[in-house]
C-alpha cells in the first residue's frame, strides 16, 4: 500500500508526508523523480532518512526522524513553514487517520481519555493542502472499520480527504460517498465492503489490483 | 558608534524572575531546544510557570525536567505525543494543556512579537481547538480570532551570536526560536559560539540584536543536544 501511495506523487509537486505510515512513502520514491518534500519544522527539500550514526542532530523531520538535505534545500522558521501550507503552495499531503467519514472528514489527533497527543501541524495540512490523501490500515487493532458513515472522534478537518490508501484497497471520497478504485492483491471487493463502516460504491467491470 | 555588549552569565540573565512567570521555550524536538537554560530554570526552582513550547520534548529531556519537578501548571503547545509524562499529567489534571494548531501557535507568537493584538484565521474552525474562541465576519468569511501571545521571558538557542545579541540558527533548529525571540519582555539566548561584533555579517543575521536582552555562551554541549538513539 505504501508503494501504491507513492505513485500518487507526480513530478514537480511540493509534498508533505505526515507522521506514521506516510513517512515510509519516501523509501518508495524514484530517486530521479523531481519532487520537493516539505516538513513542518522548517525544511523544504528533504533527502533520504539517515541512521543515528551518520545523523546531524540539528536536522530532523516533524516526526523526529533524522533526515538529510538535497541540493537546493531551504530552512525556515515555523511561521514561514505554515505560511507555505496555508497559502496553497502544498500540492499534496499524506496523513495518517484514526477515522475517515464518507464525506471526507478526518479524525487523527485525539482519542478522548486514551491518547491525546495534540494535532501538531495536522489541522493546517488537512485543511489547506491542495490534495489530502490518507494512508491507514483498513481497520483498527480490534478489527473495527476506520472508514465510517461519520467520525465519532474529535475531527481534525471536515471534508478534506480525497483518497484513502489502505492495506485492502484504494478508495476515493466522492460527493456520493466512498468509491472503490483498486483492490490489494488477493483481497475481494466483498471483503473490503465487510471491513468498511459505510456504503462502498463498486466500479463496473474488472477492478484493478495493486 | 559601538553596539552594547549583552553577554552575561546564566544566573544574571535569569535573576529577578518570579513564580507564576510565562516562559517561551524555543525548539522542535531536540533541534533548537535551549537545554542549558531549561536546566537553570529548574535549578532556580520557580513555581506555577506557564510554559509555551511547540512540544514537551521526551522523557528525561528539556521540558520534561520542568514537568518532573512540578514547576509547570500550564502548557501551551501543539503536540506532546513523545512525552508520556506530559500526557499523564494532562490526563490526571496535574497540568493544564492548551493545544494549538502548530502554525497558529507560531502566528500568535509572531503577532505578540510584532506588537499586534492577534490574528484572524479559518484554521480549526470546526474543531475542539477553537471552541469558545470569538468569531468575526470579514468579507463574508467567518474567522476565528486568535489572540497574540507574549511571555515574561523567552529562552532561545542559537548556533551563533555576537555580543550585541544578533543571532543565527542552524538547519531545523530555527523553528520557533526567531518568533519567540521577538515576543518576550526578557529574551535570553544561549549560543554555541559567541563571535566578535562584525563576524556575523548583517545579511546572515536571523534575529536582530535589538530584540535580545542577554547572550549566554554555552560550554561544551551536553548529551541532551546530541543525536537521540531511540
Amino acid at each position: 500500500m505504501v508503494a501504491r501511495a507513492a505513485r500518487e506523487i507526480a513530478p514537480g509537486m511540493v509534498v508533505n508526508l505526515g507522521i506514521g505510515l506516510p513517512t515510509k512513502v519516501v523509501d518508495h520514491l524514484d530517486p530521479d523523480l523531481s519532487v520537493c518534500l516539505h516538513t513542518e519544522n522548517g525544511l523544504s527539500g528533504i533527502g533520504p532518512t539517515l541512521p543515528p550514526e551518520c545523523a546531524n542532530s540539528n536536522l530532523i523531520d516533524a516526526g523526529g526522524a533524522y533526515v538529510s538535505t538535497v541540493p537546493g534545500s531551504a530552512f525556515f522558521d515555523s511561521a514561514v513553514s505554515f505560511a507555505l501550507v496555508r497559502s496553497g503552495r502544498l500540492d499534496l499531503t499524506m496523513l495518517g487517520a484514526f477515522e475517515v467519514s464518507q464525506s471526507g472528514d478526518l479524525a487523527n489527533w485525539k482519542i478522548p481519555g486514551r491518547f491525546s497527543p495534540g494535532a501538531g501541524g495536522g489541522i493546517e495540512l488537512a485543511q489547506k493542502a491542495r490534495r489530502v490523501v490518507v494512508l491507514t490500515t483498513h481497520t483498527d487493532r480490534a478489527g473495527n472499520p476506520k472508514l465510517k458513515d461519520t467520525c465519532t472522534l474529535p475531527i481534525t478537518a471536515r471534508g478534506c480527504v480525497a483518497r484513502i490508501f489502505t492495506d485492502m484497497a484504494v478508495i476515493d471520497v466522492t460527493p456520493a460517498g466512498f468509491a472503490l478504485i483498486e483492490l490489494a492483491h488477493g483481497v475481494s471487493a466483498a471483503e473490503v465492503c465487510a471491513a468498511t463502516g459505510a456504503a462502498l460504491a463498486l466500479p463496473r467491470g474488472d477492478i484493478p489490483t495493486f | 558608534m559601538r553596539l552594547a555588549d549583552k553577554s552575561t552569565t546564566m544566573q544574571e540573565a535569569l535573576s529577578g524572575l518570579g513564580d507564576g512567570a510565562t516562559v517561551m521555550v524555543g525548539g522542535f524536538g531536540v533541534p533548537g531546544t535551549p537545554f542549558t537554560l531549561i536546566r537553570d530554570l529548574v535549578r532556580l526552582g520557580l513555581r506555577n510557570l506557564t510554559v509555551i513550547k511547540n512540544d514537551a520534548n521526551e522523557t528525561g529531556m528539556g521540558i520534561d525536567h520542568l514537568l518532573a519537578s512540578g514547576q509547570v501548571t500550564r502548557l501551551i503547545t501543539t503536540h506532546i505525543g513523545l512525552n508520556p509524562r506530559a500526557i499523564e499529567m494532562m490526563n490526571s489534571g496535574a497540568i493544564e494543556v492548551e493545544f494549538n494548531a502548530q502554525g497558529i501557535l507560531a502566528e500568535r507568537i509572531r503577532a505578540g512579537g510584532a506588537g499586534l493584538g492577534g490574528i484572524l484565521t479559518d484554521i480549526g474552525e470546526e474543531t475542539e481547538l477553537t471552541a469558545g474562541k470569538p468569531r468575526i465576519e470579514i468579507a463574508g468569511k467567518r474567522l476565528v480570532v486568535e489572540t497574540a501571545l507574549r511571555a515574561d521571558v523567552a529562552l532561545i538557542h542559537a548556533e551563533r551570536a555576537d555580543p550585541f545579541g544578533n543571532l543565527r540558527y542552524v538547519a531545523t533548529a530555527r523553528n520557533f526560536n526567531p518568533l519567540m525571540a521577538m515576543a518576550a519582555d526578557r529574551v535570553i539566548a544561549e549560543a554555541e559560539r559567541i563571535v566578535p561584533l562584525g563576524d556575523l555579517a548583517g545579511d546572515d543575521v536571523h534575529t536582530p540584536g535589538p530584540f535580545v536582552d542577554h547572550v549566554v555562551a554555552l560550554g561544551p554541549l551536553s548529551e541532551e543536544y546530541a543525536v537521540v538513539r531511540r
